[in-house]
């Protein structure tokens, strides 16, 4: 039962990102081109998306899963380094190609080469993301050690 | 086009209920970066197989939709090493900050989460920024 819930969402989580226009780079940044020609539909989307995700979380406080024990926990992390420097490389990679993930997979049958190479690249960068850590962190103490 | 926030609107509404689904359903956040990278790993073989179900159907259902729906095409880059550089950038970046536009975005949003407010603004900033420097100043996209 639980793949079966998994199939429908991520069924409908594709239909939506190509009927909302998000498999489509331009649309995109059109959306982070503030200095160009400007395209709201972007905000249209989350908000669409918002909208039954927030009655979703409302009724998890009345009710348990279908087919679970528990709703997930909320993180208590806070506003840390890695999620806004994560969040900082994220961005710039989705300006550049007009991608994020979801959309990368939504469009990987009709999206030719480009989406292939762009999707095994973001899989390599998800895979290696503790070595690049790693990388990081001993770039920054060699840099702390030479100031 | 002028009609193209009503398709946003209805797309975007059919993104909130399959995360209404999952929610409700398994009890789990829809986040697409860790749903696909919850396909390299095996530790719970029955999480990696719901995964896969997910990110099958991700793939399959635009598939058998994209011609009958008239969807346009992705207009992506050629540029090899722009498109490598943008996949690395996602790859990392999304593992890093533990989310991407469907978990932080649309999922952290809607439950007012700190976290995923902060995290949709530094994305949506760095790649405003990100346009304007490769698209105005660099040409490059």
């Amino acid at each position: 039962m639980r793949i079966v819930i998994s199939l429908v969402a991520g069924a409908l989580f594709g239909l939506g990102l190509i009927i909302s226009g998000m498999t489509n780079t331009k649309k995109v940044q059109g959306w982070l081109d503030i200095f160009g020609e400007w395209d709201p539909t972007l905000a249209f989307v989350m908000g669409g998306a918002i909208l039954p995700m927030a009655v979703a979380w409302k009724a998890t406080r009345v009710r348990t899963p279908l087919r679970a024990d528990k709703f997930p926990a909320v993180n208590t992390a806070g506003i840390d380094r890695d999620l806004i420097i994560g969040s900082v490389f994220f961005g710039v990679g989705w300006g550049l190609a007009g991608l994020c993930p979801g959309p990368a997979i939504a469009s990987l049958s009709f999206g030719g080469s480009s989406g292939v190479l762009f999707a095994s690249a973001m899989i390599i960068g998800m895979l290696s993301t503790r070595r690049l850590q790693a990388f990081f962190r001993k770039a920054e103490n060699i840099t702390k050690t030479i100031s | 086009m002028p009609m193209d926030w009503i398709y946003g609107l209805v797309g975007g509404v059919l993104i909130g209920c399959a995360g209404a689904v999952l929610l409700l359903g398994n009890g789990r956040v829809m986040g697409a970066s860790g749903l696909i990278f919850g396909m390299f790993k095996t530790t719970d073989r029955r999480i990696w197989a719901e995964n896969l179900a997910f990110v099958s159907a991700l793939f399959f259902v635009p598939m058998l939709f994209v011609q009958p729906l008239n969807i346009a095409p992705t207009h992506a880059s050629e540029n090899v090493i722009v498109l490598a550089i943008a996949g690395l950038a996602v790859g990392f970046g999304t593992r890093l900050a533990n989310g991407c536009t469907s978990g932080h975005g649309v999922c952290g949003i809607s439950r007012f989460s700190l976290r995923g407010i902060a995290a949709t603004m530094a994305y949506i900033l760095a790649g405003a920024i990100s346009v304007v420097l490769f698209k105005h100043f660099l040409g490059l996209i």
